[in-house]
């Protein structure tokens, strides 16, 4: 197949790539602009670790094509910290141990974000339901929970 | 044909399909919008399960559709799976198939001869299998006028609360009279048999009824009679036809309440 020339936007910069027409945006994502903290889990939208969201809207990055952002404004885990400060959610899976393979991380992290960003005040049920599409095999959800709870409250206050 | 993609792209992965060419179908607008005329909805096949969770008129007016589509997958899932998708992906459990089977929805199919409208219930034949003639596509759905005092609702039984997959759906819409006496009602099952199915006889257990106890029992023994399903690890044979009835006989309930307020 021929390669497609995509022009979008991603973290807020204009970025173009090449890509094949069947290629995912997770692969481009990882393999054409090797933007590699967007990570392959399950690859068929089970796990949520390449979650990243596209004109604001959380997906698996793995069952987008890279030809379908063409005009579109992508946000992936690059594009969280500003610099070397760290976003609020970061610094609380640091301070709550919510990690310990990172794995999952990155689309942890976009999701819980976009979380936040409809929901500044989630309930405990609201958290886990809406990170329900991102597995952790490692944490048992505990600890990334609470500090998604935590991020909130800090963000709430400032 | 890509809508959402969310499972023509883990076929294309694991080589089940290998398309030549691939149309990406969303960027037309009557598949994209939620529209409102005169009291009708009319809902495009593209729409993505966020966007109808995120419609507060669509919400009010069929909170049985949104019940089933608030059941797929994940919000990442949400944010990408259409409507039109989960019908023609033809899986017998798709969780947003059964409430539009019973709010009555049309599904306005377009394809080289033209627009024809054709009952929801009448595209899925079998697993994986629709009734569409090649080159035809659905692009929206057209749902009746909503009468006052109706409701709706949809139920699935699944071992987890999230990111499952229906053991048994089950989807009701009804209306009442002035006096509370039901006067239509529309009964609709997934995962029981290798499509999803209108039960007339589930919905004649309702109608001239006050939907009390005696009538939802009638209700339940039909839902379970219309029953002929797989029996498999997820769920026995005897298993969802028994909850074939009692999740019909809740789903009632719900639409009799919401019913009620409207």
């Amino acid at each position: 197949m021929a390669r497609y020339h995509v022009t979008t936007t991603i973290n807020g910069d204009e970025v173009d790539f090449l890509c094949e027409s069947d290629q995912t945006l997770l692969s481009a994502l990882r393999d054409e602009l090797v933007m590699t903290g967007t990570k392959e889990g399950c690859g068929t939208g089970d796990c949520g670790a390449c979650s990243v969201t596209v004109d604001g809207r959380l997906m698996c990055s793995c069952l987008v094509l890279a030809v379908e952002v063409e005009g579109k404004r992508v946000e992936t885990i690059e594009g969280m910290a500003d610099g070397e400060e760290l976003h609020p959610l970061q610094r609380k899976f640091l301070e709550h141990a919510a990690l310990q393979c990172g794995i999952c991380t990155p689309g942890l992290l976009i999701a819980s974000r976009s979380l936040l960003e409809r929901n500044p005040d989630p309930t405990e049920t609201e958290i886990r339901y809406w990170l329900a599409g991102n597995l952790c095999r490692c944490t048992g959800y505990h600890k990334i929970v609470e500090a998604v709870a935590d991020a909130a409250r800090e963000m709430r206050e400032v | 044909m890509l809508a959402g993609g969310t499972d023509l792209l883990i076929q294309m992965r694991g080589d089940i399909v290998e398309p030549s060419v691939l149309v990406d179908i969303k960027n037309i607008a009557e598949m994209r919008e939620i529209a409102e005329e005169n009291g009708r909805f009319r809902l495009g096949a593209a729409v993505t399960g966020m966007e109808i969770m995120e419609h507060e008129a669509f919400n009010a007016a069929w909170p049985g559709i949104v019940d089933g589509a608030k059941l797929i997958g994940s919000i990442q899932i949400r944010g990408r799976a259409t409507l039109g998708g989960n019908l023609c992906n033809a899986s017998p459990a798709a969780d947003s198939v059964p409430a539009l089977i019973a709010a009555g929805a049309l599904a306005s199919v377009i394809g080289p001869d033209g627009r024809r409208a054709a009952p929801v219930e009448d595209i899925a034949t079998g697993p994986g299998q629709t009734s569409l003639e090649t080159g035809e596509i659905v692009v929206s759905f057209d749902l009746p006028e909503r009468p006052p005092r109706s409701g709706d609702a949809y139920l699935r039984f699944t071992p987890r609360t999230e990111m499952d997959i229906a053991v048994v759906g089950v989807g009701v819409n009804l209306a009442l009279d002035d006096s509370g006496v039901c006067s239509a009602a529309r009964v609709s099952l997934g995962a029981v048999a290798e499509r999803p199915l209108l039960v007339d006889e589930a919905a004649a257990a309702l109608v001239g009824t006050r939907v009390d106890d005696a009538a939802l029992a009638e209700l339940s023994k039909a839902a379970s009679a219309a029953c002929r399903p797989i029996d498999d690890k997820r769920g026995t044979r005897e298993f969802r036809i028994e909850v074939a009835g009692v999740l019909a006989e809740r789903a009632a309930r719900i639409a009799l309440e919401r019913a009620g307020r409207t």
